[in-house]
């Protein structure tokens, strides 16, 4: 019995490898294509699960508000280069200060929800802090919603079809191809600020033990402040470059982005910052590969199996810590 | 408190709960139920723009059975579960008409109130063809043809003009949507000749459609036909033209009308679309576009006609029979022939309209143009 249940293993497996080699031989460029699609996406979810993540690190708190900070960014960028656009800015202007505005807009956001919603909150018990969280997010949804509109809106690309560009356009567009080389540089300098700078080792600090670092004369209410801040600016790049992608935005683009740059952190183990990463890629990469390859109708019914496979067998996700936890 | 007290405590109340429609009952209540805010608001909202019109040009001419006509308002979102909150309380607020809803789904949810109020729902929209042609909506009437009419002449112009052997199939998964394409397909096997490489759903509102774009490149479909709504058409448009994915784009009357221009600018020329016969030349169809543009300073959305006629049968109907009851009314609306702004119109046994249909448009130089 044991020897046919090991052969039918055994070939079910080598079967479906065949299929997916062949699969890769004969059609290469649309393996190539898949992948670089699937980094694309991979690359924003990264950019908003890093909030995600270094806000559950410090504080163990699932901040639900996250995907509407990403959903002001590209609000805001698309206010300044229609301000701007009208009065016949140069584009490369407009397009740095869109980024800026973004970027700052949203930080302010991010740093205010924290004040508003989580400080007050932050001895309460953690359900407490979870709740006002998802307070925070629909309040912040049907507040834009209702001083914007409810519309889809235009969304002029910040960035051209660069000529340089053109042999390689029917493969991955300038946009894709900015947003993986913007997603690359952000990821780098968020390396270099947490390994090496003064306030980067005081976040690693306080995310080991905050009542330690706190001893040791570590203002814990700052650290925690610049942590949203961090966050909250990743977040703001990545809603612009996405609303750069696709070409339109609405109040509610935050809500389905969050939930799966969530899932990602969660796959990647919540807390770490390579797993983020990590989680994101693989998410963005077996989504596309899916949808490619099998049906793109249960797209998102895969995300989630995925989600729930990782937790069954191994809780902590693919790069996080095994201490238990009590939740 | 003694048994004469309850027994008067009860018998008022109840008399308040029978006295409350008497109230009522020196106007004619009607509701507009739709989408009026979301993201398919365009839609209901010249719709609504169409009966509020008809309604005062009704209550000028005396109103119906001598009774001034009052408008009441819903709005669903088109989202099915919003749709039946908004029916109930249309329902128990006295509504005795219903011009509605927008989109199929959220009507296909409502008409089960109304089905059991006995209340007549004419849509001037939904188009899908479970409303009319199972027989399970009795009550429903419509001034928009129904979606195999408009399948039947998407898949022939595909065929016959566009001259395409390989199509892709791609919808929303909603009702509307996902319905359409069904058609479309059994249409194209039907016909023969034309391949169907690909029939895929994608989740509306989604991130990033680059996969699919890749899936349909690799088929080498030469067009493209959606079934769904302006919004996530314009993403999949605006990537299948920064990949640079050689074919041609073609949806219904989801992405008829400015929305689509509007929103992918200058990545929406050439999209094909079919949408309501063009009536424009028809003196009452250029009588209240210029209403509309006096009285809303902009050009009418995509269902303001279908929308007046809506109202129009309603009061042909109601004065035909004589009063506002149920059966009486229903009969009288396969009797009626309007002189709507679409010309002369009727419905037939199902209830859908006769007198009207769908052409085909093209997006050129950010405009629909008729080119059938």
């Amino acid at each position: 019995m044991r020897w046919i249940s090991i052969l039918l293993g055994l070939s079910g497996t080598g079967a479906v490898g065949f299929f997916a080699v062949r699969e890769i031989i004969m059609y290469p460029m649309y393996f190539f294509e898949l992948v670089l699609g699937g980094l694309t996406r991979g690359s924003i979810y990264a950019l908003i699960a890093l909030g995600y993540t270094m806000v559950y690190g410090i504080i163990q708190l699932i901040n639900f508000a996250h995907g509407e900070i990403y959903m002001i960014g590209a609000m805001t960028a698309l206010i300044v280069a229609t301000v701007l656009g009208m009065w016949g800015w140069n584009t490369a202007v407009i397009v740095i200060l869109a980024f800026v505005f973004a970027i700052v807009y949203s930080c302010a956001y991010g740093f205010t929800v924290e004040k508003i919603a989580y400080k007050p909150l932050r001895n309460a018990p953690r359900l407490s802090a979870l709740i006002s969280a998802i307070g925070m997010s629909l309040f912040l949804q049907n507040y834009v919603m209702l001083a914007q509109t409810p519309d889809y809106l235009p969304f002029e690309s910040l960035i051209p079809d660069f000529q340089f560009w053109e042999p390689f356009a029917h493969i991955i567009t300038s946009v894709e191809i900015t947003i993986i080389i913007t997603t690359v540089i952000v990821m780098i300098l968020l390396g270099l600020l947490i390994k090496f700078t003064r306030i980067g080792k005081a976040m690693r600090a306080t995310a080991q033990d905050k009542v330690m670092a706190a001893l040791l004369g570590i203002n814990v209410n700052n650290v925690i402040s610049a942590t949203f801040v961090v966050g909250s600016a990743t977040a703001a790049i990545g809603g612009v470059l996405i609303a750069c992608h696709v070409g339109q935005i609405n109040f509610y683009i935050g809500f389905l982005a969050g939930l799966k740059a969530f899932i990602a952190a969660v796959l990647g183990g919540i807390g770490s910052i390579p797993g983020a990463v990590l989680g994101s890629l693989v998410l963005g990469i077996s989504e596309s590969f899916f949808t490619g390859y099998f049906w793109s109708e249960y797209e998102d019914v895969f995300a989630f199996a995925i989600l729930v496979l990782i937790l069954i067998f191994r809780p902590s996700g693919i790069l996080g810590r095994h201490d238990t936890q009590k939740v | 408190m003694n048994t004469f007290l309850k027994s008067l405590t009860v018998g008022v109340l109840s008399m308040m709960l029978f006295a409350a429609p008497g109230f009522a009952s020196d106007t004619i209540k009607v509701a507009n139920a739709g989408a009026l805010s979301g993201d398919l608001a365009p839609y209901g909202i010249s719709a609504l723009r169409g009966v509020e019109m008809a309604v005062e040009d009704i209550n000028e001419q005396g109103g119906i059975l001598g009774k001034k006509v009052e408008l009441m308002l819903g709005d669903d979102v088109c989202k099915p579960e919003v749709a039946v909150n908004v029916a109930t309380k249309l329902v128990s607020d006295g509504a005795q008409m219903i011009v509605g809803h927008v989109c199929s789904g959220a009507t296909i949810a409502a008409n089960k109130i109304y089905k059991d109020a006995g209340i007549i729902l004419i849509s001037s929209s939904a188009t899908n063809d479970d409303l009319t042609l199972t027989g399970e909506h009795p009550n429903f009437f419509r001034t928009i043809s129904n979606d195999g009419a408009q399948a039947a002449l998407m898949t022939d112009f595909a065929k016959n003009e566009l001259k395409v052997k390989k199509v892709a199939l791609i919808h929303d998964k909603g009702d509307y949507g996902k319905g359409q394409m069904e058609l479309a397909r059994n249409a194209f096997e039907k016909m023969g000749d034309v391949d169907i490489v690909l029939f895929e759903g994608v989740t509306t509102g989604a991130m990033d459609y680059s996969a699919i774009v890749s899936k349909i490149k690799r088929s080498e479909a030469e067009l493209v036909m959606w079934g769904g709504y302006h919004s996530d058409a314009s993403k999949i448009i605006q990537l299948i033209k920064k990949k640079r994915v050689d074919t041609l784009f073609m949806g219904a009357d989801g992405i008829y009308g400015d929305n689509l221009p509007n929103l992918a600018g200058e990545f929406a020329e050439g999209v094909y679309a079919t949408g309501p016969n063009d009536t424009s030349s028809n003196p009452k169809h250029q009588a209240l576009t210029k209403g509309h543009q006096e009285k809303y300073g902009e050009d009418p959305g995509t269902f303001f006609i279908t929308g007046y006629t809506c109202m129009q049968a309603l009061a042909a109907a109601a004065e035909k029979a004589g009063t506002l009851e149920y059966e009486a009314m229903r009969a009288a609306m396969f009797d009626i022939t309007v002189d709507s702004p679409m010309g002369p119109i009727g419905f037939d046994k199902n209830g859908d309209i006769v007198g009207a249909g769908f052409s085909v448009y093209r997006v050129i130089d950010g405009k629909y143009q008729q080119v059938n």
